[in-house]
């Protein structure tokens, strides 16, 4: 049995994971700590993914980072390959499915730090940056710990923009979602069953944990 | 540290229920703000610190403007140097007594330093013994002490105390006052006292500020026998 696309699956997963993180956690952080024009509409834009149709998304993507867009066309010359139906462009589906939970999960977690130790902080000489890192996050991290939990289980089993965008390539771009679809269709319902199984069980024991993290903790936990 | 500098504060803020406007000065020594709450007495020390910004006015400590309208100049939290005692004394819930008083202390001083400061100033507040304990372990008295602690350690050009000593029992509340007026006396450095405690402003003010819905009614020295309000007169010294 091939369980190549359970591999890629989680090695996508992986790298989104980082990605969300590293853009969701600055987005949180400005939407959590500033109050600019247009905040508003940044929050929507990254919660849109959460609703919009996947095949509206991909095509987004497409038009985005497609090779004759500006950007795909900065990349492949940069790397030499396309992102669109490739590994990276499953990277970025399964990014941007992930994205809004990180976002919105952060922000939560941020939020919860009592401003007073913000400004503790910095009458005590910290940068904004220096508090950020020093005070919010580390009361954060049980938070974000979750909001990264959550992110992976989303990102490891993405389906419609991973088929818009990276395609359905065997062996190159074929997740366990895009296997498990394939193998349903060829009526091939074992090979389903096992990958159906190992997703099934990763993403509830990511949902289990994420619960443990975040519930209402005794004052002196910490 | 003994710069003479006193402290000017104009500010001029529209509040929801009123508009702040107040000017006073404040010499080295502890000068209290006195006041019925909701008369501006805390928005009045956010100013002073950075936290909120003035309408209008002018704050300078000795020749260094912090914040001028006119300028217009309005100098970052961080860079005030205010040592802000917050009522609930805000201490990092993740970080030891030590790592708590360290982290004022300026950062281009090697770390082994900060550290031995810190411990030093943990010391003299009597709470030593706590360095490496996180402040859910702390009583009232002894969180009081690591904050003053940390206050005192990041060697602050004034000093704010937004009501520190209310949750705290009598007995405690005077030795601890008695230590910061040491230590103030010491430093030299202008020092604002917000509290609605008469014996609180006897024990430790040199001089009272009156608020009422956010003017300055009165100004007078701690021991003036014209001092008309009667929960300070019978306090007082």
């Amino acid at each position: 049995m091939d369980l190549d696309p359970l591999l890629l699956s989680f090695e996508v997963a992986t790298i989104a994971t980082l990605l969300a993180a590293v853009i969701g956690i600055a987005v949180a952080a400005l939407l959590a700590n500033y109050r600019f024009p247009g905040r508003d509409l940044v929050d929507v834009v990254f919660t849109a993914p959460m609703v919009m149709p996947p095949t509206v998304l991909g095509y987004y993507v497409l038009v985005v980072l497609g090779r004759r867009s500006v950007l795909g066309h900065a990349f492949e010359s940069l790397t030499g390959t396309s992102i669109v139906f490739t590994v990276t462009g499953a990277v970025v589906a399964a990014t941007i499915g992930a994205l809004p939970l990180v976002v919105k999960s952060v922000r939560a977690a941020l939020e919860q730090t009592d401003p007073t130790l913000m400004l503790a902080a910095r009458t005590l000489g910290a940068t904004k940056l220096r508090a950020f890192f020093t005070v919010q996050v580390p009361l954060a991290t049980r938070g974000i710990a979750a909001a990264l939990m959550l992110a992976f289980a989303r990102a490891v089993g993405d389906f419609g923009v991973t088929l818009m965008v990276a395609g359905d390539i065997p062996g190159k771009t074929r997740t366990a979602s895009l296997a498990i679809y394939g193998a349903i269709q060829a009526q091939r319902e074992r090979e389903a069953t096992l990958m159906v199984v190992i997703l099934t069980v990763t993403v509830l024991a990511l949902l289990y944990a994420v619960g443990k993290l975040t519930a209402r903790r005794e004052p002196d936990d910490r | 540290m003994s710069t003479d500098d006193k402290l000017s504060v104009h500010i001029v803020l529209a509040t929801r229920s009123f508009t702040l406007d107040v000017a006073f000065e404040v010499q080295p020594g502890v000068t209290v703000l006195f006041g019925p709450s909701g008369s501006g007495k805390s928005r009045t020390l956010g100013c002073i610190a950075g936290i909120v910004r003035p309408d209008r006015g002018r704050i300078s400590l000795g020749s260094d403007v912090w914040f001028d309208d006119a300028g217009p100049v309005e100098l970052p939290i961080h860079r005030r140097r205010v040592a802000y005692v917050f009522q609930s004394l805000a201490l990092f819930p993740h970080m030891t007594a030590e790592e708590n008083v360290s982290y004022g202390i300026g950062r281009s001083i090697p770390k082994a330093e900060r550290r031995a400061t810190a411990h030093d100033m943990l010391a003299r507040m009597r709470v030593g013994h706590l360095a490496d304990r996180k402040p859910h372990t702390f009583s009232g008295g002894e969180a009081q002490r690591v904050a003053l602690a940390r206050a005192f350690a990041m060697k602050p050009r004034a000093l704010l105390l937004d009501e520190p000593f209310s949750a705290l029992d009598a007995g405690v509340k005077l030795e601890l006052l008695a230590e910061v007026g040491e230590w103030l006396a010491r430093e030299h450095i202008p020092a604002l006292l917000v509290t609605h405690h008469a014996e609180e402003a006897s024990a430790l003010g040199d001089q009272v500020v009156m608020l009422e819905k956010g003017r300055v009614v009165r100004e007078a020295a701690i021991d003036d026998p014209t001092l008309s309000l009667p929960k300070i007169r019978a306090a007082a010294k």
